[in-house]
């Protein structure tokens, strides 16, 4: 008989007073018990919505039916059988609008807590379990993976797995993608990342930084010169966007990838590092998604006082999930929701001051489907802060598709791609993930970098 | 990693390092840059190439010693190696229908000079190079301008050496005499660069400015350089570091580009406090 609890069980989290003052993860992950317990409350539905919901499509009653048994060992197994990234895919996954959203018990309750529960499952096994790493038989063939993030490490994962000899070409001096330079500690603790990543090591996958492809290489080089037999091209959508409002090139003013960037990549909130960020006491982050979030929160643990988020439209609209928006503002954020920026105001010496707002209204839906804001006039207002930091959205890096002939892009600068194979407009080149899609989930990047790899290898069978 | 092949102090506070880095090499062309970072706990930081050799893999970077990181650079000799070096980035100079050119260098800024007006030589045009530096003891690249300049022009503040006067001096008086320039390429401090800008826009002559705003990645992904060109952002790492000097909003970039200034003097303390600790260690 399941355990007909309408909720779930909770997840033991750091307390916000104390958490917002350091960077060390927020929630603390199920015991054993608790896993068990809510493991009980699945009703192991035949027809399984709650597949259908994951776009790599874990066999989520199966894993959730060993971790109800104490097996959690072959629970992992179950999970890694579709999912390379589970602790990541744990923490940061949209369940509420995926898995979850599809989960029967939800209808009258909560749903059964799918996230935690894969989440218990991979910590579990990372404390518990050696992962014995088997080299594959090498099939002779070489494939170049551009990137570090969610998408290229899958796709690097599973044509390792299938005897290819991959190479990563990282720009930056780190691997990881946004899972180390976007995504903070609190909520990704990149000693996961770094696990992940020396897996793909171990399994052979050559991985080297400080490799801008674009620029130190370009992708005829690497096919021609290099005698690479593929690619796949899994750069993300890197490009920050600014309003174009008076004032954002004033000293203070950040996009959210600089910010964050400084933060989680450079590790500025450690004495250790040189990274310098600014000394922030007020600080407004622009925007309502998961990256302002994100900077709010950091921006808070790095010792501001006051840290505002600004949004256009009502929380009902904000893109950011439910729970960063509660854990923010359990954390003392502020919310000026229905509020647009119009001026970021100088202190007569080039520093940031203050944000001048304006106030909105919710007019019919537009092409996003949500209510469009709608300024009211002369309602403008000031907030004092000496930080502003710009989390409006990012747009895939032209530096690819600008030095590449033949690779087509959308006019968002998004690669055209075929959606069955994830191949470009050039044979034996694929892409995926937020490169394809513009900026959207680690999971569907993940996705699209699992179904590259099995196009790629379909494809490198035929030549 | 990168190693240090080899290393010359130019002056007291500017020096010269050769870096192994073959894939940089390979690409490098006058106008683009590198982002170097030390060690695992350093900043990342930009700085125009110099001079490259394909054959030998090497490219030469010079710079000189103003805060944390280019410091830290310093103390490294020959044989060591640094953590990070990535390039080439940016969008090289272009030198289309040239056919004179007055390139002018200030201080550590012939540094950058020095390659733009190789690069202009070896293509044949006539180059005018001025160079100015505060005093006599600072002087660098002497006898290298002077091998691909048409005309050598040494300009000091103090007049220790060449002429007495400011670049701007120098570069009127040339246009004033008749020189019929294509275009006037200025490298070196913000407000020298300003200032040659300001020189050149009455007599409409293009002038090409090379620029070294803050920057972390140098693909265009953080919008940490970004400089108003003509009322328009512009990103240097990726649409630059060369501008059109008439357009450029050099009292912005020089706010900017003191962001850290403060917080700088206050990491350099904690630095050497690190320094010391890897010394005891070392030691131990």
């Amino acid at each position: 008989m399941a355990n007909m609890s309408p909720e779930k069980i909770r997840m033991p989290e750091q307390a916000p007073d104390k958490r917002n003052k350091n960077f060390e993860e927020v929630a603390l992950g199920y015991t054993p018990e608790m896993a068990v317990e809510e493991a009980t409350r699945c009703l192991n539905c035949k027809h399984k919505p709650c597949v259908s919901g994951c776009p790599v499509n874990v066999r989520i009653p199966e894993f959730i039916e060993k971790v109800a048994a104490g097996d959690f060992a072959a629970a992992y197994d179950i999970i890694t059988s579709t999912n390379a990234l589970p602790a990541v895919c744990g923490r940061v996954c949209p369940q509420e609008s995926q898995c979850e959203a599809k989960c029967v018990r939800g209808i009258k309750g909560e749903p059964v807590a799918i996230g935690r529960l894969e989440r218990f499952v991979a910590d579990w096994h990372m404390a518990n379990c050696e992962d014995t790493v088997v080299k594959p038989e090498p099939n002779g063939k070489k494939v170049a993976v551009i990137g570090s993030g969610p998408s290229s490490l899958a796709c690097a994962g599973d044509l390792a797995k299938a005897g290819y000899a991959v190479t990563v070409f990282e720009a930056f001096h780190t691997a990881g993608g946004v899972l180390v330079y976007g995504i903070p500690e609190f909520r990704l603790p990149k000693a996961i990342v770094q696990k992940e990543i020396d897996k793909l090591s171990a399994m052979g996958v050559e991985i080297l930084t400080d490799m801008v492809i674009g620029k130190v290489l370009s992708i005829d080089e690497i096919m021609d010169d290099m005698d690479f037999d593929a690619v796949f091209i899994g750069t993300g959508a890197g490009l920050p966007s600014f309003m174009g409002i008076p004032g954002e090139a004033l000293v203070g003013v950040y996009s959210a990838n600089e910010y964050l960037t400084r933060i989680n990549l450079m590790k500025a909130y450690l004495s250790e590092y040189d990274t310098p960020i600014r000394n922030s006491k007020a600080v407004a982050v622009v925007g309502g998604g998961n990256v302002a979030m994100d900077a709010a929160r950091c921006a808070k643990r790095m010792g501001a006082e006051k840290v505002y988020i600004v949004y256009r439209r009502s929380e009902k609209e904000m893109p950011a999930r439910l729970e960063e928006i509660h854990h923010a503002k359990e954390e003392g954020i502020e919310f000026h929701l229905l509020r647009n920026p119009v001026k970021v105001l100088d202190d007569g010496n080039g520093q940031v001051c203050g944000i001048e707002c304006l106030k909105m209204e919710l007019g019919e839906p537009d092409a996003s489907d949500r209510r469009s804001p709608i300024p009211v006039e002369g309602s403008n207002y000031v907030i004092d802060v000496d930080t502003v930091v710009m989390a409006l959205g990012t747009s895939p890096n032209p530096l690819i598709r600008s030095t590449t002939h033949g690779l087509d892009s959308n006019r968002k600068g998004c690669l055209v791609v075929n959606e069955e194979t994830n191949q470009t407009t050039r044979e034996g080149v694929y892409a995926g993930g937020d490169a394809v899609t513009g900026a959207a989930t680690v999971i569907l990047a993940m996705g699209a970098g699992k179904k590259a790899a099995a196009s790629i290898d379909a494809y490198l069978k035929t030549k | 990693m990168f190693s240090i092949v080899e290393k010359k102090e130019l002056n007291s506070s500017v020096t010269m390092m050769k870096i192994k880095a073959p894939f940089v090499a390979k690409k490098a062309k006058a106008g683009q840059f590198i982002i170097f970072r030390v060690d695992e706990f350093s900043e990342r930081v930009p700085l125009t190439i110099a001079d490259y050799d394909r054959e030998e893999g090497t490219v030469t970077i010079i710079f000189q010693k103003v805060g944390l990181s280019t410091n830290l650079l310093a103390k490294k000799e020959v044989g060591e190696s640094i953590r990070d070096f990535v390039g080439p980035l940016g969008v090289a100079t272009e030198y289309d229908g040239f056919k004179k050119v007055a390139v002018v260098g200030g201080g550590v800024g012939c540094a950058i000079a020095y390659p733009q007006a190789k690069a202009l030589h070896a293509l044949g045009v006539e180059v005018d190079v001025i160079a100015g530096f505060r005093n006599k003891d600072i002087v660098i690249l002497e006898d290298e301008m002077k091998a691909v300049a048409t005309n050598y022009y040494l300009m000091t503040d103090d007049g220790t050496k060449g002429e007495k006067g400011f670049v701007t001096d120098k570069l009127k008086s040339l246009i004033e005499a008749g020189n019929q320039y294509d275009a006037v390429i200025a490298i070196g401090p913000i407000p020298m660069m300003k200032f040659v800008s300001l020189t050149t826009k009455p007599y409409g002559i293009k002038t090409i400015v090379s620029l070294n705003p803050i920057m972390i990645d140098g693909t265009g992904m953080c919008g940490g350089c970004r400089v108003t060109v003509g009322g328009k952002i512009k990103f240097a790492c990726v649409d630059g570091p060369d501008f059109d000097g008439h357009e450029v909003d050099f009292d912005e970039l020089m706010r900017r580009n003191a962001t850290y200034k403060a917080r700088e003097s206050e990491i350099a303390e904690t630095h050497l406090c690190r320094m010391e600790q890897l010394g005891k260690e070392l030691i131990q």
